[in-house]
């Protein structure tokens, strides 16, 4: 009976029960000439006014980079040469997406919960309307997630997040170097049974700095200068190399 | 050593950069060519966008021919007159080949037809060029004259303008038109054209073998230095960190390759520059013919 009636609390006070608080390793990223990827570690604790529920607690990290719209192409043999036949334009995915769980996702979230707060991979993409030429849609999302996964941008780490007597949580997430410009959403949700009862967001700031940040502003304010100071460079460096051969060959 | 490169927002090792560069470069001091057409390949490899891969590397064609014609302006191998009157003719035809690039493009399938046409249009001109070369050298080893300055239909036009580099009394119309007709092609495939004019200067201008290369090179400055002032202001795609990387070894490459080529035959230079052409022409062939290992690619919304 008791039990009963914590659960039924539980279920309707969810987001007050149980709390995050939340630790990260740098909140900023900074791409500088030599950026090499980052490790990103996150770790916290859950703050709770009630003593601990009977069922085990879950937590889930999802990171998540921009998203821009893409086009998926696949390519198909026509009269014996491969060409470029069909697209699908997505209308949004993540340049970056890591998953780290307590346990394998199916377990630690039911499939209506990860429809609402769209935290596995294919959730994470959004494809609205696939042409109507097109009949397998779904293959091309899941070429999109196949390729990135492959080259370390998509990360789905299940049972990564260690979490100690249903209080203290840690995992590390690793950027890879090749990391966009952007606001990383940073998402820890905890779950009971698949269920998410709580909830915290945040934001890495992963900025261009130094010498790639004035080239990239320049490139982007200042177009004719930029283009006019790679010239610069070129026609300098080809005069260089000329002169230092000819000083070479006379020695 | 890896490095960062701001616009392009990768991170690829610094001397693979220079290494590439400096392959390139040999070949464009050798040839006269730019090599665009092996460098976006190569890039696209190592994983650089393709757009910022094409912008990119005309800046650096900029420093390798730019290296390779100071070399070349030394043993007084450029036409500068001659380099001048195609590269009239072929800004024209690249302004051309943008409209007819367009046009292509709103009817579908542009990458195709431009890959088939890059295979038709290479496999002719290395095969002819392979053979006219091999019966050069076999020619030469047995002792027969080489036939010089032959007429051709090209000697009875008018507005005849005088060449000294190149030994040519010539009417400017067919100059012109091999420009307009690179310019064109240049545009439409998105290179600057070196390997088609190379051949072009050679048998239909009938320019000697060592001018070609230097006047060739005159001319890639231009259009590609255009190219890249192009891209930086409309597509923002050129990547300087990645230009430097690239040209230092382009550089570098270009006087290494002027020296090899000019040590050695016309004929040879002639035949290694058709194997260089039917290698290309096979690699796109085989990729067209050849079931990709992965199908799908990812490109921008609505990019090409």
């Amino acid at each position: 009976m008791l039990r009963l009636a914590l659960v039924l609390i539980c279920l309707a006070l969810p987001l007050k029960a149980e709390e995050v608080v939340l630790g990260l390793s740098s909140d900023r990223v900074r791409i500088t000439a030599t950026f090499e990827g980052s490790e990103i570690l996150v770790f916290g604790a859950i703050k709770r006014e009630a003593p601990i529920p009977e069922d085990p607690l879950d937590v889930i990290v999802a990171i998540s980079g921009p998203s821009k719209p893409l086009t998926v192409r696949r390519k198909d043999r026509k009269l014996g040469i491969w060409v470029n036949t069909d697209a699908v334009e997505i209308d949004s995915a993540p340049s970056f997406y890591a998953v780290a769980t307590t346990g394998p996702l199916n377990e630690v979230l039911t499939s209506v919960e990860d429809l609402r707060h769209k935290i596995s991979i294919p959730r994470a993409i959004r494809s609205v309307g696939a042409p109507g030429s097109v009949e397998d849609a779904q293959n091309f999302t899941d070429a999109l997630i196949r390729i990135r996964t492959k080259n370390n941008a998509y990360q789905m780490l299940e049972g990564a997040v260690a979490l100690d007597e249903q209080t203290l949580f840690r995992t590390a997430i690793e950027l890879p170097a090749n990391l966009t410009e952007g606001d990383y959403r940073t998402r820890i949700l905890l779950t009971r049974q698949g269920r998410v009862i709580s909830e915290f967001e945040t934001v890495i700031d992963v900025r261009k700095v130094g010498l790639e940040r004035w080239l990239f502003t320049l490139s982007r304010e200042n177009p004719m200068l930029y283009g006019l100071m790679s010239l610069a460079i070129a026609i300098a460096a080809g005069w260089g190399a000329s002169a230092a051969f000819r000083v070479l060959r006379r020695n | 050593m890896q490095i960062y490169l701001p616009i392009a927002e990768v991170s690829v090792n610094a001397f693979l950069l220079l290494g590439l560069g400096g392959l390139v470069g040999i070949l464009s001091g050798m040839f006269g060519v730019g090599g665009g057409f092996l460098m976006t390949p190569l890039l696209f490899f190592i994983g650089i966008p393709p757009a910022v891969a094409v912008a990119t590397e005309a800046n650096q064609i900029v420093a390798s021919s730019f290296s390779g014609v100071l070399a070349h302006l030394r043993r007084k191998t450029v036409d500068l007159r001659m380099g001048t009157v195609l590269l009239i003719g072929g800004l024209i035809g690249a302004a051309l080949g943008v409209v007819v690039f367009n046009y292509l493009k709103s009817l579908g399938q542009v990458d195709l037809l431009v890959k088939l046409c890059y295979v038709v249009f290479l496999g002719v001109i290395g095969g002819m060029m392979f053979l006219e070369s091999l019966r050069a050298i076999r020619n030469t080893r047995s002792g027969k004259a080489p036939k010089r300055k032959k007429h051709n239909w090209v000697h009875g036009l008018p507005f005849k303008m005088r060449f000294r580099t190149s030994g040519l009394y010539i009417s400017v119309i067919p100059p012109v038109l091999v420009g307009v007709s690179v310019g064109v092609l240049a545009a439409i495939m998105g290179v600057g054209g070196g390997f088609v004019m190379v051949p072009a200067m050679i048998y239909i201008l009938g320019m000697p073998t060592k001018v070609v290369v230097g006047t060739s090179l005159f001319q890639i400055i231009f259009v590609t230095a255009f190219t890249t002032m192009l891209h930086a202001t409309t597509n923002f795609t050129v990547d300087v960190a990645l230009a430097v990387l690239l040209l230092v070894g382009g550089v570098i490459g270009a006087q290494i390759g002027t020296q090899i080529g000019t040590r050695m035959k016309a004929e040879q230079l002639r035949i290694l520059l058709a194997l260089m052409v039917l290698a290309v022409c096979f690699k796109l062939a085989l990729d067209l013919l050849i079931q990709p290992s992965e199908l799908y690619s990812i490109g921008a919304e609505g990019g090409h």
